[in-house]
């Protein structure tokens, strides 16, 4: 049967507007000064709203194959897309008073994080080996600069680096994994013809298998799945907090979401023989993910490892394979988006209010004179580890009703004991904001953070010449970082007492799978 | 009503931040006031026949995941609700009276916590019930933590490490009450009403009922895990610590009636002894420690061990009588913790230590405290007229009928609780009165909180069957899980062989006869009655 491509325009207007809207960002900061930030802010939040505002209107709209079959917008790739966009949304305001921002300039910045966006809509929505392989790339590339982006500061040049090579490999590994797949699937790239292709008979045959592990291990270093995940706390901790954040939670948002579409539709006929290697894999994330943040003293690096923790709760309801599952997976990611913004937002005021870059001493004492800001990072601690009251507690609930309903219990009791272990280093947080004194030294505020900031010990221009001082990087109070700070945490409680809205939004997820895979 | 008695603690506390610091000490206490006020109608016009729950909330909360926003409240709360309302009022009247820092944190901090004990007693559904369970946690670990003193921080982590290791499992067995029992009860339910009437296959009970066990265990504390307890009691502030030692030891115990025993009453019989002997160990360590320590704290945590040994006892004898002895025990043990913890914060004001060698001589010149004191004494060791004898009378009668071996071992545990009782008050009231020890009476401030919590010690001493005769319908009917065939499942009226049943214990009528007396069918839509297509 001869395809003609049909161009559905109404599903493919998100990525329209995105593509659009990199390119007015990117033109815009070539010809304004360094100093239009305000500009290009407003026109990169303007390109995710009306991405945003064109989603939703999708979600409401039947599921499309794109592109001739290459993308599929279904509900899953909605959903992973709004919770994509919504953080680089609260990533915007973070970058106003970034330095690295600054310093790299805000029309770049903000065209490669729009790219990276527009990466990871494309993989949510991929369908396909070629376009999981693009899009991937697409998503990568422009992290890795923005990693580096703060150029004098030597640990971010590192991470940007080191996420390059590894991320490399990652991506050499998936690729190489999809040529067995394609050969052992004889020759199919679509997800559904590799399954059709697969069938029963070659579910366990040797070279689908090693197609099979290749490719989860490409995938396992994107979402920083243990034993692949050592390079985590090293770049988060390097690069520029905002992107930090964004990293953090949208590159696995979008990961699971096509690490959950290929294995659930196009591997699904040797579903006996992944599934018991990824719930293992699943176990050793969350032991190693949590005993690793035990002992950090750099925020970033705590996050980066409890990342790691939150990676193998996740993993746990995609490798169920089931609807509830999947439901489960797309709502931890969404109260994970919200939990985590509000965290390392708070970590970036802090870096630019005080001496002590994202070192715990930061935060300590911060409980008596920034309320505020000490209330968002202790529910966020708390929701982090799963406590009640919070959407990571409805989280956690769901993944585990998931894992008991799909015959797993025993990672249910691993996800409660990762939980258990976790609360010993989220705690500590939450007792440097309130129990501890703050810190002797005084914290450098407004405009005196050139001098003082970067971690101590570490070489580091201060200030170019030429730079106004009304340029510089200033601690000064943000409202609209403080607004975004607060909007994610109420948010954050708001779905942990009445979660019900958040869950009809991920049932979506489970429906587009499940309708992909069909009466077939 | 129960939904305002839920709710007003947390939202007084909510408002406390829109308030000037220097007022909100009191409109916290008159938060606690009006919840008390509350709790004591609530008391007033409960109706205990039959043991079903009155008052019952039902509303839709989490569909998608099975969860129902469910509060009752029958024989086996309603005192539990009212004592946490009583010392919580005298918790935050205290606190009031002593102006803590950061006042706004400190009391939305104590609304939250009762916000959430008062979910535990309250609520319906298991899911509910361990959400409030947890929740606890978050709030007393700021208490202590931020307000405590000595080495709070490390007092307070260990203290949350330890309660949480056993209630995150009990989330995990809640789960998986709900999920594998979910064929036979029609769609994953938590509702403790239906998953009571479908118990699980033998094996599945047992595991989950560890993981039960394993939660309330270490909140009561008993031995083996109580390894947070007096670490949590060094640092704890003293009107977080009458909470502690009071009420959230108290929720454990309710716990092990409300919903180990009914819902999974195979694993229940079957590790029966076990239990037994558990709450056997820890009145024989608590008492023995409680006689060697020399700190005033120290020997309350460990007397608390030992009574929280008798209560486990009454609950695990399975039978009637022990039942109807530990909810009256619990009230009791809270009501004579709490002015024992205001004892001793007077007493370390007036003598500057906690330790009982460096004091003395007290009652010199404090014949009024003194008086209080020796009548909670009294109490604390189950004197004969008080209601802590009839409480350990009623445990002990039910172990007998069960255990004798046990109940003979145990009754050690009330001569040893007149000896370091005794102890305790002669070696602060009586003997010389030590150098620079300041013999005060009780002033006035102190005495409008103290007074009250040892009046109703004596009243309830003259007067305990207020608590048994409204305890004993829902204690039979918790206890009635434990029949064979208990509910005659699908609308059979239930066979039932008579020497199955715990003794003293008749089993409940068929679900329609439950239905029709108001019970949980009508409102859930699940349940056999419903199965068997009985129009709610």
């Amino acid at each position: 049967m001869i395809e003609t491509p049909a161009i559905d325009y109404g599903a493919l207007s998100p990525i329209i507007a995105l593509v659009a809207g990199i390119c007015v960002v990117l033109l815009v900061g070539l010809i304004g000064p360094r100093g239009r930030r305000g500009l290009s802010s407003a026109l990169t939040l303007a390109t995710l709203a009306a991405a945003a505002g064109l989603l939703v209107w999708q979600l409401g709209e039947p599921d499309a194959d794109l592109v001739a079959g290459a993308l599929r917008s279904d509900g899953l790739s909605i959903t992973i897309g709004l919770i994509v966009v919504a953080a680089a949304a609260l990533v915007v305001p973070l970058q106003l008073r970034d330095p690295a921002a600054e310093e790299a300039g805000f029309g770049e910045t903000h065209t490669l994080l729009l790219g990276s966006v527009l990466g990871m809509l494309l993989l949510a929505e991929a369908q396909n080996l070629i376009s999981f392989f693009v899009a991937l790339e697409l998503l990568s590339i422009p992290l890795y600069v923005l990693c580096g982006s703060h150029r004098s500061r030597s640990r971010s040049l590192e991470s940007g680096l080191k996420y390059l090579i590894v991320g490399s490999i990652g991506s050499a590994t998936l690729l190489y994994g999809s040529a067995f797949i394609y050969g052992g699937s004889g020759g199919a790239t679509d997800f559904t013809a590799i399954a059709q292709g697969i069938g029963a008979d070659l579910a366990d045959d040797p070279l689908v298998l090693i197609g099979i592990a290749l490719v989860a291990v490409g995938l396992a270093f994107k979402v920083s799945i243990a034993p692949f995940h050592q390079w985590t706390p090293d770049v988060y901790e390097g690069a520029p907090t905002p992107i930090t954040a964004f990293m953090a939670v949208a590159t696995k948002a979008a990961a699971f979401a096509v690490f959950a579409r290929f294995f659930i539709t196009a591997l699904g006929p040797s579903a006996d023989q992944w599934q018991p290697a990824l719930a293992a894999l699943a176990a050793v994330t969350i032991v190693v993910g949590n005993v690793g943040a035990l002992g950090q003293d750099s925020l970033k690096r705590l996050l980066g490892y409890s990342g790691v923790a939150q990676a193998g709760y996740m993993l746990t309801g995609l490798l169920l394979g089931t609807v509830k599952g999947i439901d489960a997976l797309v709502f931890y990611l969404a109260a994970y988006m919200l939990i985590n913004m509000a965290a390392f937002a708070v970590i970036a005021v802090r870096e630019r209010e005080t001496a002590y870059g994202d070192d715990i001493t930061a935060v300590q004492g911060i409980g008596k004179d920034r309320p505020a800001l000490a209330w968002s990072l202790t529910i966020s601690m708390l929701a982090l580890a799963g406590l009640p009251g919070t959407a990571g507690f409805i989280g956690k609930l769901f993944l585990i009703e998931a894992a008991v309903a799909g015959n797993y219990t025993w990672l249910g009791v691993f996800i409660v004991v990762g939980s258990m272990i976790s609360l010993v280093y989220y705690l500590r947080v939450v007792a440097a904001i309130w129990m501890r004194p703050a810190p002797r030294l005084a914290p450098a505020m407004a405009g005196a953070s050139t001098e003082a900031a970067g971690e101590p010990g570490l070489p580091r221009r201060t200030g170019e010449p030429g730079r106004t001082p009304s340029g510089a990087p200033s601690g000064g109070r943000c409202w609209l970082v403080l607004g975004a700070i607060l909007a994610a945490t109420a948010a954050t409680v708001a779905f942990g007492i009445v979660p019900s809205p958040l869950i009809d939004f991920s049932a979506h997820a489970g429906e587009g799978l499940a309708s992909m895979l069909g009466p077939g | 009503m129960l939904v305002a008695i839920f709710a007003i603690p947390v939202a007084v506390g909510l408002i406390g931040f829109l308030l000037p610091a220097r007022i909100v000490g009191w409109w916290a206490t008159l938060g606690a006031l009006a919840s008390l006020a509350l709790a004591v109608v609530l008391v007033a016009g409960f109706d205990a026949t039959g043991g079903v729950l009155r008052d019952v909330v039902d509303e839709s909360w989490i569909p998608q995941l099975g969860v129902r926003f469910q509060l009752g409240v029958d024989g086996l709360s309603v005192f539990l609700v009212l004592l946490t309302s009583l010392l919580w009022a005298a918790a935050v009247l205290w606190s009031a009276l002593q102006a803590p820092d950061r006042p706004r944190n400190y009391f939305f901090m104590l609304g939250l916590a009762q916000t959430a004990t008062l979910g535990c007693f309250l609520a319906q559904d298991l899911l509910l019930f361990v959400l409030c369970f947890d929740l606890m946690l978050v709030p007393l670990y700021f208490l202590v933590g931020a307000w405590g003193t000595g080495d709070r921080i490390r007092a307070t982590i260990k203290m949350i490490v330890y309660t949480l290791v056993g209630s995150l499992l009990m989330l995990v067995g809640a789960i998986a009450t709900a999920v594998l029992s979910a064929d036979a009860t029609g769609g994953i339910t938590f509702s403790l009403e239906v998953l009571r009437r479908f118990p699980l296959a033998d094996g599945t009970q047992y595991w989950i009922f560890c993981f039960f066990a394993a939660a309330f265990l270490v909140k009561m504390p008993a031995v083996v895990v109580h390894g947070w307890v007096v670490d949590a009691y060094r640092s704890c502030p003293l009107p977080v610590l009458i909470l502690l030692g009071g009420v959230l030891s108290k929720v454990a115990a309710y716990g092990f009636l409300r919903i180990v025993i009914p819902v999974f009453p195979d694993a229940s019989i079957h590790f029966q002894e076990l239990l037994l002997i558990i709450g056997l160990a820890s009145i024989l360590y608590g008492s023995a420690m409680a006689f060697t320590r020399t700190g005033l704290r120290d020997i309350v945590a460990f007397s608390s061990i030992a009574q929280m040994g008798f209560i486990t006892l009454g609950i695990f004898s399975l039978s009637g009588a022990g039942g109807d002895g530990s909810v009256l025990q619990m009230v009791n043990h809270a009501l004579v913790v709490a002015p024992i913890f205001l004892i001793i914060a007077l007493l370390a004001e007036r003598t500057g230590t906690e330790d009982i060698r460096a004091m003395g001589g007290m009652a010199k010149r404090a014949p009024v405290l003194a008086a209080l004191f020796i009548v909670v004494t009294m109490a604390l060791l189950a004197i004969p007229g008080s209601a802590n004898f009839v409480g350990e009378l009623f445990i002990l009668k039910g172990v007998f009928e069960t255990k004798v071996a046990i109940a003979l071992i145990a009754s050690s545990g009330i001569a040893f609780a007149a000896f370091y009782a005794l102890r305790m008050y002669q070696r602060t009231m009586h003997n010389p009165l030590p150098e620079g020890a300041d013999s005060r009476e009780l002033t006035l401030r102190e005495g409008v909180v103290l007074v009250p919590l040892v009046a109703c010690i004596v009243a309830l001493a003259l007067y305990p069957g207020l608590i048994t005769t409204r305890g004993q319908d829902s204690v039979d009917r918790s206890l009635a899980s434990l029949c064979e065939d208990p509910y005659g499942i699908a609308g059979e009226p239930a066979a039932v062989v008579e020497a199955d049943c715990p003794p003293g214990i008749e089993p409940e009528p068929a679900p329609e006869a439950v239905a029709g007396r108001g019970g949980f069918d009508a409102w859930t839509g699940y349940g056999p009655a419903a199965a068997a297509g009985v129009a709610p």
